[in-house]
């Protein structure tokens, strides 16, 4: 059973990638290249579903499926790909994306735990051996931040705002 | 000068202590140097020839003199005893121990300093005019914008791991001493029609391999729009530019892959779709940072005659090394870091120490750091001018040569850095000794000489008058010379003459570059006025004659 970080707590696992292994009730990710050679089955798709983009999708192609999915998935394949961090800052702030948005792949890691948060993540599906409890702490790493960013985290004091 | 709030001290002061908890993982094995690596850059630690580097942020230059003891405190306590300048106006440390690094970045917070993003893929320090706020033609003073981009940029949630680095410059004069126009975002202050405030946007500016000069994206930029512009472009470099090739992941590749209006489109589209998101600049933001750049409390003074009864030796020194003032009876005063005999930009601690206790009496207690690796002392109260001739000179910091042929840019080479393909240092010192005679020097007048150890470019050398690129050839030290770069006001990018030449030909074939526009200049001309007229032939023809060792 695979542990998640969900807005900060160690929860299990209730969502499954496609070709996953199937548990009683666990939501389905799809990538968008998938959800696109199909789009009339997912639409219909009897539970909950989730859609998974890579570091080249284009966010916008997603727009209009939005409502109807619980969960959207951000790939981070390396720490020193960032790609994902505007992904998820385009789905969250302009296309106001209010379902789960997860953070995946060998780039969650604890130190960039508080970007990926501040950028609207909710859940990150951590790195392979990358330990729960040490991410947990790193949200508190800091209380202050300049930028604009998400709720996730609570801060002291922020600079700028949009 | 900006002085840190509660936020900005909690800030650092976090940082630290993050970077502390990670050097720690790193040394109990916990993160292998590969997962290590992203962090210590972006805290500005580089993993050298000999050893470990730092390298400290010195936001668009401007430094305290408590700052500048605190430096030299920590160069004579962490290192040998010295410290490096660089073209960015930041400031190296070459021989730090991995393990001691958190304690000078607590050392460095202390005094309201950061070794934040000052390498890795993410927005470095930003820099300026070094004349800010003292040009006599300035529009505005570009560093409070400078400060409000280092506090948007730091730790910036969404641009904290670009394809590549990025670098920003701000200048507020008509003409850039930012070398704004190689930069991957350059701004340039100016005014609309009615008045307002605002910047000339370019980017797709850089050095280091294919070197390319900025392109307008943007004629005026409200003031207020300043972040969110600058989010957009960001953006689309974040989601964009190329993360396949390290030597094709700058800006300015993406922005000749689109061409400049297909990037304009993006970019606009980006910035007016972020219209609700994107933060904007407050009028009370700009005006809080502002305050801290009023200008100095001036006394009435009138301007002098320094000169009359005044030895030789100072008259030159006042001539070559310091400029005009917006302020009457005051002069800005060049500190120079070029003594014969020295490696260009290094000083040593007693130096920082004996400059920090001149510009507290001197001028305001504070100290600039300039693009050509010298130092500034800013507001310098004319009636003092010979006393703190003499004092600079005690600290072998008066070299009259700012602006010659030996005030040249050079990046620390192969002596102590990883990339570099061949030494720069000892051709400096070659330079140096070739051309020691001051009066052919002044004679020879306004010559840039820019000189990098590899393709990265540290030292510039695609914009000097006379640029030298180091090059590998089957293990030795070769030197490619180009001719006709600039970076000020009219930026060009300087052409290779020819087969590059041996480390003892680099001076020998200099000096007959120059002998060419001794013979062909007319009229006064500088060196680069002489080229542009002439062509580069004549100066390709002479710099191979009699050449035994061209390959």
């Amino acid at each position: 059973m695979r542990h998640i970080l969900r807005r900060r707590e160690i929860v299990a696992d209730d969502w499954r990638h496609l070709g996953e292994e199937a548990a009683e009730g666990s939501g389905l990710i799809v990538p968008l290249s998938e959800f696109k050679r199909d789009p009339a089955r997912w639409r219909v798709w009897p539970g909950r579903l989730g859609v998974r983009l890579t570091v080249v999708d284009r966010v916008a192609e997603l727009a209009d499926e939005l409502p109807r999915l619980a969960l959207v998935a951000v790939e981070f394949p390396t720490v020193g790909d960032g790609r994902g961090y505007s992904q998820g800052r385009i789905l969250r702030e302009r296309l106001h994306f209010r379902g789960e948005l997860r953070a995946v792949g060998t780039g969650v890691r604890q130190d960039q735990a508080f970007l990926l948060a501040r950028c609207g993540f909710d859940v990150l599906e951590l790195a392979p051996g990358e330990d729960p409890e040490a991410v947990r702490r790193a949200f508190a790493r800091y209380d202050v931040a300049y930028q604009p960013g998400a709720a996730q985290v609570p801060l002291r004091r922020q600079r700028f705002f949009a | 000068m900006y002085r840190y709030d509660e936020l900005d001290q909690a800030f650092v002061d976090e940082r630290v202590a993050e970077f502390r908890e990670q050097t720690r993982r790193h040394l109990a094995g916990e993160l292998s140097e590969d997962e290590f690596r992203p962090l210590r850059l972006r805290n500005g630690l580089y993993i050298q020839r000999h050893a470990p580097m730092l390298r400290i942020a010195i936001p668009y230059g401007l430094l305290s003199s408590r700052q500048l003891r605190k430096l030299g405190d920590i160069a004579r306590r962490y290192d040998r005893g010295y410290g490096h300048f660089t073209t960015r106006q930041n400031l190296q440390l070459n021989w730090p121990h991995l393990a001691a690094v958190p304690d000078i970045l607590a050392e460095l917070a202390s005094v309201q300093m950061h070794a934040i993003q000052t390498s890795g893929n993410c927005v470095r320090n930003v820099t300026a005019d070094h004349l800010a706020g003292i040009a006599p033609e300035e529009i505005d003073d570009p560093r409070p914008y400078c400060e409000l981009i280092r506090q948007w940029a730091t730790l910036h949630p969404e641009f904290t791991y670009l394809p590549r680095k990025f670098k920003i410059a701000v200048t507020g004069s008509p003409e850039d001493r930012a070398a704004s126009e190689v930069h991957d975002i350059g701004l340039h202050l100016t005014r609309d029609a009615e008045g307002a405030l605002g910047f000339t946007v370019l980017v797709g500016g850089g050095l280091g391999r294919a070197p390319m000069i900025g392109q307008v994206i943007r004629e005026f930029l409200p003031l207020s729009e300043l972040l969110a512009y600058l989010e957009a472009i960001l953006r689309v470099y974040n989601l964009h530019g190329r993360r396949d090739n390290l030597n094709k992941a700058r800006i300015k590749v993406l922005v000749k892959s689109l061409g400049i209006e297909r990037m304009r489109e993006e970019v606009e589209a980006e910035w007016r779709a972020s219209r609700e998101s994107a933060p904007r600049l407050r009028a009370e933001d700009v005006e809080r940072v502002r305050e801290y750049f009023r200008p100095q409390p001036y006394a009435p003074l009138e301007d002098l005659d320094v000169s009359s009864g005044r030895e030789a030796a100072f008259l030159a020194w006042y001539r070559y090394n310091t400029r005009a003032h917006r302020v009457r009876g005051y002069r800005a005063v060049f500190v120079s870091l070029k003594a014969h005999g020295a490696n260009p930009g290094d000083m040593t601690s007693e130096q920082m120490e004996g400059l920090a206790a001149l510009a507290e009496r001197s001028s305001f207690g504070l100290i600039r750091a300039t693009h050509n690796q010298n130092l500034l002392l800013a507001d310098v109260p004319q009636r003092q001018l010979y006393a703190v001739w003499q004092e600079l000179k005690r600290l072998d910091l008066a070299m009259p040569n700012i602006g010659t042929l030996t005030d040249m840019i050079a990046c620390p080479g192969l002596d102590f850095c990883s990339l570099a393909n061949a030494g720069t240092l000892g051709v400096a010192q070659q330079i140096q000794q070739r051309f020691a005679d001051l009066d052919y020097l002044y004679d020879l007048g306004d010559i840039e000489i820019k000189m990098s150890g590899c393709m990265n470019a540290c030292g510039h050398h695609h914009v000097g008058h006379i640029g030298i690129l180091g090059v590998d050839k089957h293990g030795e030290e070769w030197y490619q010379i180009s001719l006709g770069g600039s970076a000020n006001g009219f930026t060009a990018l300087g052409e290779v003459i020819g087969p590059s030449v041996a480390q003892s030909e680099v001076a020998p074939t200099i000096e007959r570059i120059v002998e060419t526009y001794r013979l062909l200049r007319v009229d006064g001309e500088r060196f680069i006025e002489t080229l542009r007229r002439v062509g580069l032939t004549p100066f390709r023809e002479r710099a191979y004659a009699a050449h035994p060792q061209a390959a």
